[in-house]
Order: C-alpha cells, then sequence, then structure tokens
C-alpha cells in the first residue's frame, strides 16, 4: 500500500487533507503547524510552494503565497522542510504547486528531491493529464503519486482520463472556481460526485471551497476526503499559538468520522 | 503545418490550464474549426473589417524617414488607421463574432496599453454583447483616457490590485474570472494562452501580412528584404509575419522592449533574455527567477510590458526563421520623435520600438533594399507618458 493509500484505511476511513503555503506566515509556523495538523487529525497534509502567478487560487492563497515570496521561499526550502517535517510526521506529505516551479527546477531533479525529502505526493492545477506525461512517467520511477484534478466541468471522457492516470487519488474541484472558503457546498456536487464514482475505485478527494464541519460532513457523506485549504490559512493569519486552527481541524475531524462511523 | 494537433508549434504551445477549463478549451477549438472551414463567417469578417474597421490598411512609403535615414526604403503598414487605433480590432473583431456564433453573451478581456480593451469594447458594442474589461491597476493609471473610452462603449473595466498590477495580472485575473465563469467568453489579445488561442490570434490578425504582400508587389515589384514588428505578446509581428513565413529572401525581425537595457534586468524582452517556461497556459520563452518564479517587467510602453511571449514567436526564434532585437525605452522615445517629426504621424510607444529598430538599419544598408514597418497602433493614448518622459508638463 502506497503511503497515500493508507490514507483512506481501514475501508470506509474518510481522510481529512489539510493545506498550508510553506513560509507562511513564516517558516518556523509551518514547521509548528504540520505537526500540530496531523496530531489534530489531518491525514495528508498538502504543502504549497509558492508561485508568483496563483491563478487557480482565490485572494486568500494569493496573499499567502505572496507573503511567503517575500519571505524568501524557494521550492529548494520546501523541500528541505519537507525533509525535516517527514522526520516529525507520520502522515503523508503532499507538494501542491503549478508547474513552472517545477519544470523550472528540472522534472527529474525535482522528484528525486521529492523522493528523498519524504514526499509522497505531488498537486498540480494547471497540468493536466494532457500535459502530464512527462512528469507522470519521472514520478512513478520515485515511487511519487501524481494527482490528478476533475471539475464539474470534466466530460465522461475526461473523468475516465483522470480516472486512469491519477495516482493516490482524484482531487475533485468542488466549484467552478478558485480556491477560497465559501458559505455553502454546491447543489450539483453530490451529482458530479456520484458520476465521478460511476468511473472509478479510485479514493476521491473533494476541495475548493470547504471551510466548516458542517461542510466538511456533507462531502464525508459522499466522498472519500475532505480537503480544506484557505480557511487553515486565514486562521494562520491571525495567531502565533494556532490554537483556535488545532480547534477547528480537531472538530472537522469530529464531524467527518460521525460520518464514517469511527 | 504548425500548430500540431496539440497546439504546439514544436516544443512550444500546449495547454497548461486548470481542469475547469480543459473542455471549455475543447469547445472553443471545436467552434473555432467549424467557422474556421465556414465560408460565410469569413465574409462576414471580411465585410466588417472592411466597413467597422476600414480595411484594407494602406501601406506608405515614408520618404522623408526614408531620406532623413539615408538609406534602404521603409514602408509603413498604417494599422494606425485601423479603427480603434491599432491592429487589435481584427482579433477582437474576429473573436467577437465567433463568440456570438458560439452562443456566448458574457465577454471578459485583459488590457495592458488598453487598444485591446478598447478594441474588445468596441467590437462587444457594436454586437450587443456584455464586456468586462481586466487592466492592472498600474496599467489603467497610465492609460486612464483608453479606460474612459472603453468605459463609453459600455465595457466595465476592473482593476487588479494583485502582484505588478499589469498585463500579465489582468491576464491571471481573467483567467480567474474564466475558471469561475466558464460559460464566459474570454477574448484573449494576443498570440499567448492556452491552445487554440495563438493560433486564432494569428489567424485573424494575418489579414495585415496578406494585405502587406498585395500591397508591396504593387508598390515595388517585389517582396521586401525586411519585415520589422514590436513583439509584446507578439499578435501584430505574427500578423505581419505569417504570409512571408515560406519567403526566405524575407527577413523577419521582431523588436523587444529592452526597457531600461537588458543589462539591468528591467525590461520586457524573454525572447532575447528569457528561459523556457509554462505561463497563462503556454510553454514558450518567459522572464523568470532561477526558481521558476515570474519576473517583473519594465517597458515604457504598457503593451509591450509582459513577461511571456507567444508561442509560435519561441519556434521562431529557434528555427532561425525570425531573428528578435531589443530596444531600449530612450531608444523607442527617439523612434517616436523622430517619425512625429519626418512624417506627421504620431505613433505608439509599442510600435516606436520598432520604428527606432528600422531607422538604424535602413541607415546601413543600400538604397535598393526595402523595410516594411508594422506601424501597429498610433499614439494618442501615450501623449502623457511622451510628455513626461521628455520633461513636458501638460
Amino acid at each position: 500500500m502506497s503511503k497515500i493509500a493508507s490514507a483512506f484505511s481501514p475501508p470506509g476511513h474518510k481522510a481529512l487533507i489539510a493545506y498550508v503555503t510553506v513560509g507562511y506566515p513564516s517558516v518556523e509556523a509551518t514547521l509548528k503547524v504540520v505537526p500540530l495538523l496531523a496530531d489534530s487529525g489531518a491525514d495528508i497534509v498538502e504543502l504549497g510552494i509558492p508561485f508568483s502567478d496563483p491563478l487557480a487560487d482565490g485572494v486568500t492563497i494569493q496573499k499567502s503565497s505572496f507573503h511567503a515570496l517575500q519571505n524568501g521561499v524557494t521550492p529548494r526550502l520546501c523541500l528541505e522542510l519537507a525533509g525535516q517535517l517527514s522526520q516529525k510526521v507520520n502522515i503523508p506529505l503532499v507538494f501542491m504547486t503549478y508547474y513552472n516551479p517545477v519544470f523550472s527546477y528540472g522534472l527529474d531533479k525535482f522528484c528525486s528531491a521529492c523522493a528523498g525529502s519524504g514526499i509522497s505526493g505531488i498537486i498540480i492545477p494547471d497540468l493536466p493529464p494532457d500535459e502530464g506525461s512527462d512528469l507522470e512517467a519521472i514520478s512513478q520511477r520515485q515511487g511519487l503519486d501524481l494527482i490528478y484534478l476533475l471539475a464539474p466541468t470534466s466530460t465522461g471522457e475526461r473523468i475516465r482520463l483522470a480516472a486512469q492516470r491519477s495516482r493516490g487519488f482524484i482531487y475533485l474541484v468542488s466549484v467552478t472556481g478558485v480556491t477560497g472558503a465559501r458559505d455553502r457546498v454546491p447543489a450539483d456536487l453530490e451529482a458530479f460526485v456520484t458520476r465521478v464514482r460511476n468511473t472509478t475505485a479510485q479514493p476521491l478527494c473533494v476541495g475548493f471551497g470547504i471551510s466548516t464541519p458542517e461542510q466538511a460532513s456533507r462531502i464525508a457523506r459522499i466522498a472519500d476526503g475532505v480537503i480544506v485549504g484557505s480557511r487553515i490559512i486565514q486562521l494562520m493569519e491571525k495567531e502565533d499559538d494556532f490554537a483556535s486552527l488545532a480547534e477547528l481541524v480537531r472538530s472537522l475531524r469530529g464531524s467527518i468520522d460521525k460520518i464514517s462511523g469511527q | 503545418m504548425l500548430p500540431d494537433e496539440r497546439g504546439y508549434f514544436g516544443d512550444y504551445g500546449g495547454q497548461f490550464v486548470p481542469e475547469t477549463l480543459m473542455p471549455v478549451l475543447d469547445e472553443l477549438a471545436t467552434a473555432y474549426k467549424e467557422a474556421r472551414a465556414d465560408k460565410a463567417f469569413w465574409s462576414e469578417f471580411e465585410a466588417l473589417s472592411r466597413d467597422y474597421s476600414g480595411r484594407p490598411t494602406p501601406l506608405y512609403l515614408a520618404e522623408r524617414l526614408t531620406e532623413n535615414c539615408g538609406g534602404a526604403r521603409i514602408f509603413l503598414k498604417r494599422e494606425d488607421l485601423a479603427h480603434t487605433g491599432a491592429h487589435k480590432i481584427n482579433n477582437a473583431l474576429g473573436q467577437g463574432l465567433l463568440a456570438r456564433r458560439m452562443g456566448k453573451r458574457r465577454i471578459i478581456a485583459e488590457t495592458g496599453a488598453g487598444q485591446h480593451g478598447v478594441a474588445a469594447a468596441a467590437v462587444c458594442a457594436k454586437l450587443g454583447l456584455e464586456c468586462i474589461v481586466y487592466m492592472g491597476e498600474e496599467d489603467v493609471r497610465r492609460q486612464s483616457l483608453n479606460v474612459f473610452r472603453m468605459r463609453l462603449m459600455g465595457a466595465e473595466v476592473r482593476p487588479v490590485h494583485g502582484g505588478s498590477r499589469t498585463l500579465k495580472d489582468a491576464i491571471n485575473e481573467a483567467i480567474r474570472d474564466w475558471v469561475t465563469n466558464p460559460d464566459t467568453y474570454y477574448l484573449l489579445g494576443s498570440v499567448v494562452g492556452p491552445s487554440p488561442y495563438p493560433v486564432m490570434v494569428r489567424d485573424f490578425q494575418s489579414v495585415i501580412g496578406k494585405e502587406t504582400r498585395q500591397q508591396i508587389l504593387d508598390k515595388s515589384g517585389r517582396l521586401p528584404d525586411y519585415i520589422i514588428a514590436c513583439v509584446g505578446g507578439g499578435s501584430n509581428a505574427i500578423g505581419i509575419f505569417y504570409s512571408f513565413l515560406n519567403d526566405k529572401e524575407v527577413n523577419l525581425i521582431g523588436v523587444e522592449a529592452a526597457g531600461r537595457g537588458l543589462s539591468t534586468g528591467e525590461h520586457a524582452a524573454p525572447l532575447m533574455a528569457g528561459t523556457v517556461g509554462v505561463l497563462h497556459g503556454t510553454k514558450s520563452y518567459v522572464l523568470q527567477t532561477k526558481d521558476g518564479q515570474i519576473r517583473e517587467t519594465h517597458s515604457i510602453s504598457a503593451g509591450l510590458d509582459y513577461p511571456g511571449v507567444g508561442p509560435e514567436h519561441s519556434y521562431l526564434k529557434d528555427s532561425g526563421r525570425a531573428t528578435y532585437v531589443a530596444v531600449t525605452d530612450q531608444e523607442a522615445l527617439e523612434g517616436f520623435k523622430l517619425l512625429c517629426k519626418t512624417e506627421g504621424i504620431v505613433p505608439a510607444l509599442e510600435p516606436a520600438h520598432a520604428i527606432f529598430h528600422a531607422a538604424k538599419m535602413a541607415s546601413s544598408l543600400e538604397k535598393e533594399k526595402t523595410i516594411v514597418v508594422n506601424l501597429s497602433g498610433r499614439g494618442d493614448k501615450d501623449m502623457d507618458i511622451v510628455a513626461q518622459a521628455l520633461g513636458v508638463k501638460l
């Protein structure tokens, strides 16, 4: 079983996936928060490598990325921090970033550095399977899962494409839109998840716009995992001890576990 | 035939966009393929190009400019005389007709100098479509006249506050809008972005080169020795180059913005000083840091102030079919003044880069040689910037 697959076990266990931008609000904060997320019930942490032009992100993650870049965060530093964090926590860590920083680093060099830093997978929102063959081949050689995304606009053909090519899980974008906390879960989400479910047995994790335990429990009813990002970044803005962040993650965990009956 | 079916010109191009947009790009590519094969679509495009945009634009022998340089004859392709004052109307009209054909009612566009925004606003007004234009806050400030023109034609101009607040950030924001509203039509203004934009914009702009070819043959009985055009994203350059790609005796020269000088790092010349990367959905030369972050750019002309370039230009550079040079802000201002004084034509700051380079080249060439410069736009929009640069208070 790959390390990411273990996040969905035993069968029926619903995964909680947390996103942080590396180096936001500071490098020290990242080193402190990732273990806290793991302790509070996250099954996977996505480490965001900041990019100057995050066109799939809403204002919250745009701001955190900009801030992190101002702090001097580079892909190299993210890899170093991932190396330290993978020693401290037992859960899989995956990178989330855009294609250019990875391409610029060199696909081979990046993937082997990821493997060396204990990274389990990569999510790249501007790399559809149509453009991903090179990175797919290289990441597989390094034992990394390249996780593809699907969106409510995805056709049956594109769902089959992602189902065939994604590794670890499939990231379902809940809405047509950018990242960012939203008031409600879209009404047609269930139909979208069902469409994908009918095509593949891969774990399906839903992200974009999910911020509350109520929303998380609605997602957990229909999917295998819940991804929370912008809300976590918002809470990190405000305080140093991350007490309300830990509380949020524990309550997300609780609401998800109620669904899976654990 | 380039691009290939995946939208690649050699190693450059592609579709590096969020999944949400992949089906949308498929729909666009299919609709464009159908329109491209439809004679009725082109006859409407041609009729409106004539009656609305004022095509064909003249090819003009700039005699006093030529005399002043004392060498090769310089012809100007007068895109500055097209409706709305620049070549941008060609693409806006073509895509506007395509959007209407696809049944789209809401149009979004990005703009740098404002010329594409104005062209998009005009076409939307004409076709009765809703128009929203994203424009970097910095560009809103330095091109306020164009902002007013867009608003007069009923467009909503949305200033973009992120990043460097210029064209690159306006495109980011337009793409975010598009991801959020996939039923919207994105009227992209240059030969950049994911496939099929580079080919679609090229097709609509290639009218420039088609006309030029006929006009120069009529006027001089042979093809030109040099064609010179400025390159930001590269749509006016591709537009005039395209009809001459197979005429190996015609030298194609693209002029990028060297800003304060290539050595200062403050420029907008990805073909001259960039490396291969992925920006705004396409693989091409890009100005980036060693960590793959897109660099901030500088040019006196907002329309060239962009860190990327169309993938076909990257291909033409590598293949050697076109050559690229760069001209500084100061040199562009000299080109600007030279054309004003010798010909009574006020060019936009973008083609002023091409004028400077053409004038420089002309003086070192024999009188029998001919140069065509694509005068891609007029300079009314740039009065404030030029006055400021020349230390004049208006």
